[in-house]
């Protein structure tokens, strides 16, 4: 029996097959006391348990390769330690049950990580990680992680977090589905770096149970179960000619009547370069560089930020590479960069605000940049995030020329910076605007609540005016307008947006083929009249049907 | 009982493949072997998570120790462990 779920569609592309879940991490049963013969049998279990572990990450880290073996093989020799296991032994021995003995053996170990600080408290996660895994082990539990069912599958989660994609391996895992999640939740982002379809904020996915097959569109944002054949075959047909047309059109973005576009790609860590940078594209139109502050107790060195930028700046030779700084607050906390006790931290020391409260962090990553950039071929540009006025602008940029960094930017995720676009874009040398922030401060809606997710569509005409503003600023400045959120990925959007006098689009790899095709197919004048139309629509779903009944 | 103070000469300390390799070794001797940081209490050297909150970074002392036959080779070869570069070998 077919059944149809409906979420939020990411990515323009169908999966079928069968679904493998994510389980979440093990609650910890109610305390109980153990005593006796039981003792001794519960401490051999917890043994046993560790033991287990330290196989699944021996036999994980065989089947890895570099950086990821190394941490798997660590992780394997942290599960088969003797002094965790005698410690969590003790404890059963003294009367406490095997999960909290485990629980609590782990996190003596965790205390003394923490206390000796810098690397060695990098590596709590992994030792979190392991103490779900042998929770789970001694309850009999699904394990918690990536599911490895030995096949290519659908991966069903209730949400995924950047730890756990960064494990996940695009050759097996088909198609994303979470329960939770919207349409710029860490998922979505990531669902169109793999190229992969995705459909978030899915609440019926809850049913859907391991190796139930599935076909998951995107586009339509809709999970099928059990579908039929031919349904699955037609979809799969569907598939080969959307591959086939992106593949079409090759080389820099521009209209059928020559209007250029540039096509950019985002990138957001450095193992994401190789593909990146092999896609067919201008450069970078956003270079996230959170990744190389994320999971640290301190700031990373100048030297290890420079040697991380000259990566990309080579990868690049000869293209535009715009860097983002450092973007920290908010979803992306830093021990080091961020307050604790803030109320709202979406509207906290976040973004450029940061380098107000701590300007060694901007000035160390400006000179990193600058060192980089020193012999390469590479256009370096650099930006910063969450300009709110003018003066931050001009600040920032004054900063990047003491630096000899010429070309520095803003980005637009404030309203107040798109209604003022003017005076912003006369204060540096280009805007880009983050469309996923632009919808969050201009509708106040959370982007990580998938509850909120029609607010934050971004075929919001409202959302479509500030754009238009900052568009038109650039223009009568002579700055370019570029746009970096998941509004550049989606092709009818991105010709609305070239309407409306954005100069360039910056998207996942695995986007700029559609993009590009539609440009090319459509002058700049059917672009204008596209964008009149969305402006002139009510709500983002009239806006949308209109543009897509206008293309045919 | 035989003991020797050695510099950890790994650049990142006694942490990530310097402390797995040193573990690894540990557990190959035939004798149990301790490793402690100025006065403080040894731990297991064959345990991972002991040696990482040892939190020895590159340049400080560790003391090794160890008792019974085959104590003083075991020292000797881990010795070499610890005041070697370990993160030059890639």
């Amino acid at each position: 029996m077919t059944a149809l779920m409906t979420g939020i569609g990411v990515g323009s592309g169908s999966a079928a097959g069968p679904v493998a879940r994510m389980a979440p991490p093990p609650a910890l049963p109610a305390p109980r006391t153990v005593a006796g013969a039981e003792a001794a049998a519960e401490a051999a279990a917890v043994r046993a348990a560790l033991c287990q572990v330290a196989a699944d990450m021996e036999q994980r880290a065989a089947a890895a390769a570099g950086a990821a073996a190394e941490v798997l093989c660590a992780q394997a020799l942290m599960a088969a330690d003797p002094t965790l296991a005698d410690r969590a032994a003790a404890l059963v021995l003294d009367g406490t049950d095997g999960p909290h003995a485990l629980a609590a053996a782990f996190g003596e170990f965790r205390a003394g990580l923490e206390a000796a600080g810098g690397y060695f408290a990098e590596r709590v996660a992994d030792l979190d990680d392991l103490r779900d895994r042998s929770v789970a082990r001694l309850l009999g539990l699904p394990m918690p992680g990536l599911p490895d069912p030995g096949h290519p599958y659908v991966l069903v989660a209730d949400d995924l977090a950047p730890a756990d994609t960064a494990l996940l391996d695009p050759a097996t895992v088909l198609a994303l589905v979470t329960q939770r999640g919207g349409p710029t939740s860490h998922t979505a982002i990531l669902a169109k770096i793999l190229g992969l379809p995705a459909v978030v904020g899915c609440q019926d996915a809850e049913r859907l149970t391991d190796g139930r097959p599935v076909l998951v569109d995107g586009a339509a944002g809709t999970v099928e179960a059990d579908p039929r054949p031919e349904t699955v075959a037609e979809a799969a047909a569907r598939e080969e000619r959307r591959r086939r047309q992106a593949a079409r059109t090759r080389g820099p973005g521009r209209t059928s009547d020559g209007h250029p576009v540039k096509l950019l790609v985002n990138l957001g860590a450095l193992h994401e370069l190789p593909a990146a940078a092999a896609a067919d594209s201008e450069g970078v139109g956003l270079f996230r560089t959170e990744f190389l502050y994320l999971d640290r107790a301190q700031a990373p060195s100048l030297e290890e930020q420079t040697a991380a930028y000259r990566e990309v700046f080579t990868a690049f030779a000869g293209r535009r590479v715009v860097v983002r700084t450092l973007d920290a607050g908010a979803d992306k906390p830093l021990p080091f960069a961020t307050a604790p006790d803030e109320q709202n931290p979406a509207l906290g020391i976040r973004g450029l605000r940061t380098a107000t409260r701590d300007p060694e962090l901007l000035r160390t990553q400006l000179a990193a940049i600058a060192k980089a950039a020193e012999g390469s071929t590479a256009e370096v540009w650099v930006m910063a995030p969450m300009v709110s006025v003018p003066e931050e602008a001009a600040d920032f940029a004054a900063a990047a020329r003491a630096h000899g960094l010429r070309t520095a930017g803003a980005m637009v995720e404030v309203p107040a910076a798109a209604l003022r676009a003017g005076a912003v874009a006369r204060s540096c040398e280009f805007l880009s605007i983050g469309t996923n922030d632009l919808a969050q401060y201009a509708f106040a809606a959370d982007r990580t609540l998938g509850s909120l997710a029609a607010l934050l569509d971004p075929w919001q005409p409202a959302l479509l005016d500030l754009i238009r503003m900052a568009a038109q600023a650039g223009e009568r400045h002579g700055r370019p307008v570029g746009v970096c959120g998941e509004a550049a990925a989606d092709p009818a959007l991105a010709l609305v947006l070239t309407g409306l006098g954005v100069t360039s689009l910056s998207a996942a790899p695995s986007c700029l083929g559609e993009v590009r095709a539609a440009l090319a197919a459509h002058t700049l004048d059917d672009c204008r009249r596209l964008a009149d139309r969305a402006l002139a629509a009510p709500d983002a779903a009239t806006a949308r049907a209109e543009v897509l009944a206008t293309l045919g | 009982m035989p003991q020797r103070t050695v510099t950890v000469g790994s650049r990142s300390g006694l942490h990530a493949r310097p402390a797995s390799l040193f573990v690894q070794a540990a557990a190959k001797q035939p004798v149990k072997v301790t490793v402690a940081r100025d006065g403080q209490p040894p731990v297991d050297a064959r345990s991972l998570l002991s040696v990482l909150a040892l939190g020895a970074q590159h340049g400080d002392t560790v003391v090794l120790a160890a008792e019974g036959d085959g104590a003083e080779t075991a020292i000797e070869e881990l010795a070499a462990l610890i005041a070697a570069d370990l993160d030059a070998k890639e």
